[in-house]
């Protein structure tokens, strides 16, 4: 419990930054009650929440014949598809397209697949310019940091902090008016989105039935980079798919309202191949990377659930750990309750991602958020459990349990250890409570008391009050 | 002792046995006014959420298991403790799956209830004779509320309670930042956890904060205690059974 850690460093730095509290605490709050209002407004919320879960339900059961069908749908209509197995593959086949399509200028729409597989440092390495332009992703882009939330990348920034860096970057007079912000922004962007060669995209929903990928937005930004630029690249992890277009009318009710609180985002595009003969608009190119980067592992395994998932942030928004440290703290690619689950299984290699699934205080109100109801903590727990199992238990922790059991598996050790506990708090508590307690319980006694052991345990007053009652009677 | 009457076990949990006896009597004196006939067993210790949530399911199962038997064909379990009853009636499905106790945590998880759970749906009562002279506010303690449907039930109780002014308690059903072990692992965002529900208890100037669940209540009255606030931390039952010293 005294090892330094990064994790608990980064926790450490996230409580004291105050920027960021303030950054959180708007926009968090803002979340939770746009979401409470939006999803209160539905007659029958509950249900549509069940119907949700039961079409990505049979979509993962059913993976094996929809993504073909996905695929093929997608060939017919003169699209490319890439299965790729890991980031790797995915990076390799987009960037010897790019060579290939003699690409210079690269536009993105967000996309959490390529974060996972840290696309834009392999494009740039590769030596081709790349430019976000979704307006949260801008921002990190201009200061050189990662998303902190799924849906909200800059989430972390205040908006201060958003001009300061626009003023920097941009030329832009300083204010802290966002109206000004945006069109700064906007213009800067235009520009990319007219000198791109490719746009990159993700996938918030692969329809099997009609080949049609659906990316939601609010920007507009989405729109112009699978449009304007002569190629256009989806990503999609190969879990985001529905069997049916039918489909779409629930799911996108859950997503828009449990993200943002909308009942329909500003923008759906449904796009399904690139420009056709005779049409004047879209791209000429048209590739879909079906990307499973660790994801065919998870399926069928104990946390399969988590692939449920929609990415819509509402149980970031709503997990009181992740309101409380950001996004950033906890190391990965994805943040919150369904982060603290996927990093171990996507990022295993992270040598503290073990301890995101501790980093919780089991409070439910993940789960309870969730449009697909996905028992986040039941999961967490059995992360725990594996990480007990890897050997990865803290030493203190194992001889405290260990202790524990031994405990509470023997009546005789226990009212022993609770006599000589109340033996030493009669000698050691002060006014009914304990401000200091020995390690490791002096982590408890740092910021709250302790209560002072009673002179006898319930059992005990029980016991003779039984006996009274049975002399009395 | 008469046939006829109803009976059930009072698994006080192991944090009310030893910290805070007041609140098992208090469970007790609740369910005898009501006719109950009340069984507490000698041997019967601890559920094993400790074990369980920090991932030793070994030790758990342990633990749980011992108590398993100790409450074989004993019928109704009633527990001052949603997150107790909780792990009984949401976790041990998991921990004794494809294990020789399946059935048994199953029938175990049928008869299981959280103390207001029992008094207000099981036994149908909401007047209890309770009073308090003063503001109360109450926090929905996060187990009992998400896996057990709970919060109606207590409202229900201490909108009966004499004396008593019932304020709504600003983020009442965010987490206290308790979470057992993980007040201590992870005792920074615990404790910036419990900061903003004392400010909320604090802003409702309320002479007692009420809550179902005594490990809730230690984090909420251990921060409280620190602040020298003049709110003090409740358990439910303690209220209901007019065990709360008056000031």
């Amino acid at each position: 419990m005294s090892q330094t850690i990064a994790f608990y460093d980064r926790v450490d730095h996230a409580l004291h930054d105050s920027s960021l509290q303030t950054a959180l605490h708007r926009a968090t709050t803002r979340f939770i009650g746009n979401r409470a209002g939006a999803i209160g407004a539905l007659c029958d919320a509950d249900r549509l929440r069940d119907q949700a879960r039961a079409i990505r339900a049979y979509a993962l059961a059913h993976l094996d014949e929809l993504l073909p069908q996905l695929a093929a749908n997608v060939e017919a209509r003169g699209g490319h598809v890439c299965w790729a197995s890991d980031g790797e593959e995915a990076r390799r086949y987009i960037i010897e397209l790019a060579r290939a399509r003699g690409v210079r200028s690269i536009v993105k729409s967000k996309s959490m697949a390529s974060e996972e597989i840290h696309l834009n440092e392999a494009l740039e390495h590769a030596g081709f310019e790349v430019v976000e332009t979704d307006l949260g992703e801008y921002i990190i882009q201009l200061a050189g940091e990662t998303p902190s939330h799924i849906i909200a990348p800059a989430i972390h920034k205040t908006r201060e902090q958003v001009s300061e860096l626009f003023q920097q970057h941009l030329g832009m007079p300083p204010t802290n008016e966002v109206p000004p912000m945006i069109r700064t922004a906007r213009q800067a962007l235009r520009q990319r989105f007219l000198q791109a060669d490719m746009g990159i995209s993700g996938v918030n929903f692969g329809v099997a039935d009609s080949g049609a990928i659906v990316i939601v937005e609010n920007e507009g930004n989405a729109r112009l980079s699978t449009t304007v630029p002569r190629i256009h690249v989806a990503i999609m992890g190969i879990e985001r798919i529905v069997a049916r277009l039918a489909d779409l009318g629930v799911m996108l009710q859950v997503l828009a309202r449990s993200a943002t609180g909308q009942k329909l985002s500003v923008y759906t595009s449904l796009i399904s191949g690139p420009a056709r003969p005779g049409e004047e608009d879209g791209p000429e190119e048209f590739h879909l990377v079906l990307l499973d980067n660790g994801r065919s592992r998870i399926l069928g395994g104990q946390y399969a659930e988590s692939l449920l998932c929609i990415r819509c942030g509402a149980c970031l928004n709503a997990c009181p750990v992740y309101q409380a440290i950001g996004g950033h703290a906890y190391g990965g690619v994805y943040s919150g309750p369904i982060g603290a689950i996927l990093t171990p299984l996507l990022q295993p290699d992270l040598p503290d991602a073990y301890l995101l699934p501790q980093a919780s205080s089991l409070c439910g109100a993940c789960q309870e958020v969730c449009p697909v109801r996905i028992a986040i903590p039941d999961m967490l727990l059995r992360h725990r459990a594996d990480a007990v199992k890897a050997g990865k238990a803290n030493p203190v922790e194992k001889a405290a349990i260990a202790g524990y059991t031994l405990t509470m598996t023997h009546p005789a050790i226990y009212n022993a250890g609770g006599k000589a506990g109340r033996f030493f708090s009669r000698i050691l508590a002060r006014k009914g409570r304990f401000r200091r307690l020995p390690p490791p319980l002096h982590l408890w006694t740092k910021q709250r008391d302790f209560p002072a052991l009673p002179p006898k345990s319930f059992r005990e007053l029980w016991a003779e009050r039984q006996k009274q009652r049975r002399s009395s009677s | 002792m008469t046939t006829g009457r109803r009976r059930a076990v009072l698994f006080a949990t192991c944090i009310v046995d030893q910290l805070y006896p007041t609140v098992g009597l208090a469970a007790a004196e609740l369910l005898e006014q009501q006719g109950v006939v009340v069984e507490v067993p000698s041997d019967l210790l601890c559920c094993g959420q400790m074990a369980f949530n920090a991932g030793f399911r070994d030790d758990a199962y342990a633990v749980a298991g011992r108590t398993l038997e100790v409450l074989r064909g004993k019928g109704d379990v009633v527990m001052p403790s949603g997150s107790c009853a909780a792990m009984i009636r949401h976790l041990y499905h998991e921990l004794f799956a494809h294990t020789p106790f399946a059935g048994m945590a199953e029938d175990l998880a049928h008869r299981t209830y959280e103390l207001s759970e029992y008094v207000v749906d099981v036994l149908g009562v909401t007047e209890v004779g309770a009073c308090f002279n003063g503001r109360i506010t109450y926090h929905d303690a996060c187990h009992g509320l998400r896996f057990l449907g709970l919060g109606r039930q207590a409202r229900a109780l201490l909108g009966r309670v004499q004396g008593a002014e019932v304020v709504p308690l600003p983020g009442c059903d965010q987490c206290c930042g308790f979470g057992g072990l993980f007040a201590v692992k992870q005792h920074s965002i615990s404790a910036a956890m419990l900061d903003r529900k004392i400010e909320a208890i604090e802003s409702t100037k309320a002479d007692l904060l009420v809550t179902g669940d005594v490990s809730c209540m230690t984090q909420i009255a251990g921060g409280l205690s620190r602040r020298n606030s003049p709110t003090r931390a409740r358990h439910l039952a303690e209220v209901l059974a007019n065990m709360v010293d008056a000031r």
